[in-house]
């Protein structure tokens, strides 16, 4: 090769950026490839305000005493949580691992830990996202929450972290596509089985003692008990989300794999 | 060039299950540009990605920039940059905003819209990844790995699948990289690629390096050269052979066609045609057929189609 002078346009200065900067950034830019998606947002939007709305206008499954929005409010919310922490980001996830997303971003300056705070981030933003919406949606329709604050914040992210820590489990043990099927799937079965639209109790005693443990009911078990009865703290489903939380992130950081 | 390797491997050896990718390989690289050259299978990605830190060796060391990739991974990432075979990109994601975000974790990253411009790629920069072409796709991760100004950067068959175009363009910049002081590993089939763009080229198989050297010494070693002339029928090449150095050959293969092979350089075309000279002998079509890096790599590798 004949050498060539150099216009110092590619010289080498090499350095990352600063670790909030690439967090922000990161976090950024997952939540707009979410909320680009339409799969995504039907899961994470139109679903639940769709039930929402539906099951609070119109008299299908028997909620118990008391307007039905009280009832279905809480539910939504927690299964808005799901959608987004479980359901959309292990999809996600499975496909960014499978288009060689996450062997790329490994090479990057983020560090791994970076890149998984960001995940997490876009999550929560997504979530106050749905949480406004619906909040404002079931207030129209005549919702009058009741409770502590504190205590639906503490629900809301234990709850993000229990479905998160199952969403990544999941694609750490499965392929991309299993895990889109997977995913919705158990986003079907849970929200019919935990308490979301279908009141516990519709179900046999035995099966209740069961369904009672997942994190689905414990979440929107715990939101009614707070926003519906004005429960101060539910311990016990706060004891099952932590439960579950710890379970699930112990095991996805034992089987993630990036690529 | 006599400086610190930018890459030095040593004895690395890496398997999947019982299949053995890369098997005892050494392989020293230097600033400039190094062209890791194999047939299919021969151990070309695992070497780099091992390098990239992707991959934990079963045993051997490899430094890059002097650094272990695994355990010295944060000082190492943003000092080195790195184009995958395919991939890397969220589907969904534009390729200027993918650029842009990749930008965005480097402290001091190259202008993106020029970038964009001198590799082509600004009709596209509003397409999604998914609806680029593999040409587009092979630009933009390209474009990606140089955007956080490495010192170096690792390319794993950068112009697969590139029209002559696009092929043109990545060698322009591969080049302008090298000029400013940027070194560069790149894996290849194309002969002409790592004998147009490279300074060293290490030509692997079975998972060892089994040749390395610049491409001139590497056609001037691996092979010999051939010298062909006309001239009249039945000139004595005893004659020409006693004038020539000694492990050169030299026969009449038909009447008036002779052939000389050895280590063709400038002294002996010159001794050739002053013997012709002095014989009175007018060479007509004289030429000299210079082994190509192609020839070299398939003596060394075999012929044969492999599976």
């Amino acid at each position: 090769m004949t050498a060539t002078t150099g216009t110092g346009r590619y010289a080498p200065k090499p350095g990352a950026a600063p670790l909030t900067r690439m967090i922000a950034a990161q976090a950024v830019l997952e939540t707009k490839m979410l909320l680009r998606n339409g799969e995504q947002l039907l899961l994470t939007v139109v679903i639940p305000t769709l039930l929402l709305v539906l099951f609070s206008s119109v008299d299908i499954v028997d909620t118990g005493a008391g307007e039905a929005v009280d009832f279905l409010a809480p539910g939504v919310l927690a299964l808005a949580v799901m959608s987004t922490a479980f359901t959309g980001q292990a999809i996600a996830t499975g496909f960014e691992r499978r288009y060689g997303v996450l062997k790329r971003l490994a090479s990057s300056p983020l560090p791994r830990w970076g890149l998984m705070t960001a995940k997490t981030l876009s999550v929560l933003v997504t979530e106050v996202l749905q949480v406004v919406l619906l909040t404002v949606i079931a207030l129209a329709l005549g919702w009058s929450p009741h409770g502590n604050p504190f205590a639906v914040l503490l629900l809301l992210l234990l709850g993000t972290a229990a479905f998160s820590g199952l969403g990544l489990l999941m694609v750490g043990t499965l392929k991309a596509e299993a895990t889109l099927a997977a995913a919705n799937l158990v986003f079907l079965l849970l929200l019919v089985g935990g308490g979301v639209i279908v009141p516990l109790e519709k179900f046999p005693a035995a099966a209740q003692d069961v369904l009672g443990l997942l994190p689905i009911s414990a979440l929107s078990d715990g939101l009614r008990d707070v926003l519906r009865h004005g429960a101060a703290m539910p311990w016990g489903d706060l004891g099952i989300l932590a439960v579950w939380a710890a379970v699930a992130l112990a095991a996805a950081g034992r089987f993630f794999r990036w690529e | 060039m006599r400086s610190e390797p930018v890459v030095q491997v040593q004895a690395l050896v890496k398997r999947y299950g019982t299949k053995t990718a890369v098997d005892g390989l050494d392989l020293v690289a230097r600033p400039g540009v190094t062209a890791v050259l194999g047939p299919n299978g021969a151990g070309k990605t695992t070497t780099v990605e091992t390098c990239e830190g992707y991959r934990r060796p079963d045993s051997g060391t490899v430094r890059v920039l002097g650094l272990d990739p695994l355990r010295q991974a944060g000082e190492l990432r943003p000092r080195v940059g790195v184009m995958l075979q395919s991939g890397g990109v969220y589907s969904g994601a534009r390729a200027e905003e993918m650029l842009r975000h990749v930008a965005k974790l480097h402290a001091h990253p190259l202008d993106v819209a020029a970038l964009i411009d001198r590799l082509g790629l600004g009709s596209c920069g509003r397409t999604p990844y998914r609806r680029l072409s593999g040409g587009q796709q092979q630009r933009l991760a390209l474009a990606m790995a140089v955007v956080g100004r490495p010192e170096l950067v690792f390319l794993d068959e950068p112009t697969a699948g590139l029209d002559p175009q696009a092929r043109r363009a990545t060698w322009d910049l591969i080049r302008d990289l090298r000029a400013d002081g940027v070194s560069v590993i790149l894996t290849t089939h194309h002969m002409d690629e790592a004998e147009q763009l490279a300074d060293d080229v290490a030509i692997i198989d079975a998972g060892r390096v089994i040749a390395q050297g610049s491409p001139e010494e590497l056609c001037r070693g691996g092979a010999e050269n051939t010298l062909r002339f006309s001239g009249r029928p039945g000139l004595d090449v005893g004659s020409l052979l006693k004038a020539l150095p000694p492990d050169t050959a030299a026969a009449e293969l038909a009447p008036g066609a002779y052939r000389v092979t050895g280590r063709v350089d400038p002294q002996l075309l010159a001794t050739v045609t002053s013997w012709c000279a002095q014989h009175g002998v007018m060479p007509d079509r004289i030429s000299v057929e210079r082994h190509t890096l192609e020839d070299v790599f398939l003596e060394l590798t075999g012929k044969e189609l492999r599976a």
